[in-house]
């Protein structure tokens, strides 16, 4: 592939890392990265990447712009409220950088749509904010062996690994073997989330993804990087893959995906 | 043996906003058993009516999961760290 000249300048400070180069480059400028969740997290990983020029960005998310987004979801702005999220995305990133496709997907993450979706990409990345999801997004790409970039934050503290269970590293169901009922963890927007902890954990992602795509450096595959915003902490915890794991163990109880995005936010009453 | 214990943001309510109290014991069962009687009610929410450990939280021995190590009986030392790690999820809404 030939870059243009144009191209040659905006990837200028990518091209001259030898750890990225032109060859690299060109990797990220042909990947293929699906974002789920075009809010907190999905707003700083999707527009990193498309700043980095990978090639071809899907964002799936169906909910619409809400004032009450625009704390934390810098994708969006006062403008695209009311108008679906992942159209407001793909404004936004080929704003900067008519590089990159973006593939809107306004639609609900399901067991039966995920394997579908997850199939023309090379990179998952999960962004959603519910249990439910996260067990489907785990499963399919589990069964379609792809990399899942996972974040998640609530209140002033954030998660992030990368889970490879079709290798030798760990799936998400290693490191949570099972979803809590609702009401039992806040999970959701009624919890609370310091918005610039999405920025902090969702750019963790990007540079995950980019790494990937790139094949350089360790990925935190097997381990769990936490992040405390309050007292600005980061720690590092090992996560072994499971040998007994209902799904990426060799005697799987877990055979096609599972996991309901019917999953209901509720905050424990105590 | 007094071990630091660190405690997440959603169970902070149950030891006054503390992030870390020390607790005494020679297994993590007795470090849950001295956050009960100092916390009350924090255990329903780490361990199920049979007394084991729910499936969407994590106590990390330091950097090791005790899972996979002798679950709740894991023997803990003076000066070490356990941590409780529970599933988070949110991120888009």
């Amino acid at each position: 592939m030939a870059f243009r000249e144009d191209q040659i300048a905006r990837y200028s400070r990518h091209i001259i890392l030898k750890e990225v180069g032109g060859k690299g480059q060109e990797k990220l400028l042909s990947a293929r990265v699906l974002i789920i969740g075009a809010g907190g997290l999905g707003s700083p990983v999707a527009m990193y990447l498309a700043a980095a020029g990978v090639g071809t960005i899907g964002l799936i998310d169906m909910d619409v712009v809400d004032v009450s987004n625009l704390q934390r979801q810098i994708m969006h702005s006062q403008t695209t409220v009311g108008i679906p999220k992942v159209l407001s995305g793909q404004k936004t990133l080929t704003r900067m950088n008519p590089d990159v496709r973006v593939v809107p997907i306004q639609d609900r993450l399901t067991a039966e749509n995920a394997m579908e979706l997850f199939s023309g990409y090379d990179v998952i990345v999960d962004g959603s904010d519910n249990f439910g999801t996260r067990y489907i997004v785990n499963d399919a790409a589990f069964f379609l062996k792809k990399t899942l970039v996972s974040g998640s934050i609530l209140r002033f503290e954030g998660q992030v690994t990368v889970l490879e269970g079709h290798t030798s590293a760990p799936c998400y169901r290693c490191l949570y073997p099972e979803a809590p009922p609702p009401g039992l963890v806040p999970s959701c927007s009624e919890a609370g989330v310091l918005g610039v902890l999405a920025g902090t954990i969702g750019t963790l992602q990007a540079a995950e993804v980019v790494k990937k795509i790139l094949g350089v450096g360790e990925l935190l595959t097997g381990r769990l990087l936490l992040y405390d915003a309050l007292s600005m902490t980061f720690r590092k915890l090992k996560v072994p893959k499971d040998p007994h794991c209902a799904l990426c163990s060799p005697s799987p109880t877990i055979t096609t995906v599972s996991g309901s995005s019917e999953w209901v936010c509720q905050v424990p009453a105590s | 043996m007094s071990v630091v214990v660190r405690i997440p943001t959603p169970l902070r309510k149950l030891t006054g906003n503390q992030g870390e109290v020390r607790e005494e014991g020679k297994t993590v069962r007795e470090i849950l058993n001295g956050l009960e009687s100092h916390y009350p009610g924090i255990r329903e929410r780490l361990t199920d009516e049979s007394g084991e450990l729910r499936r969407f939280i994590n106590i990390y021995l330091n950097e090791e999961d005790i899972r996979f190590a002798e679950g709740l009986d894991t023997t803990v030392k003076a000066g070490d760290e356990v941590s409780i790690i529970p599933a988070i999820a949110g991120g888009s809404r």
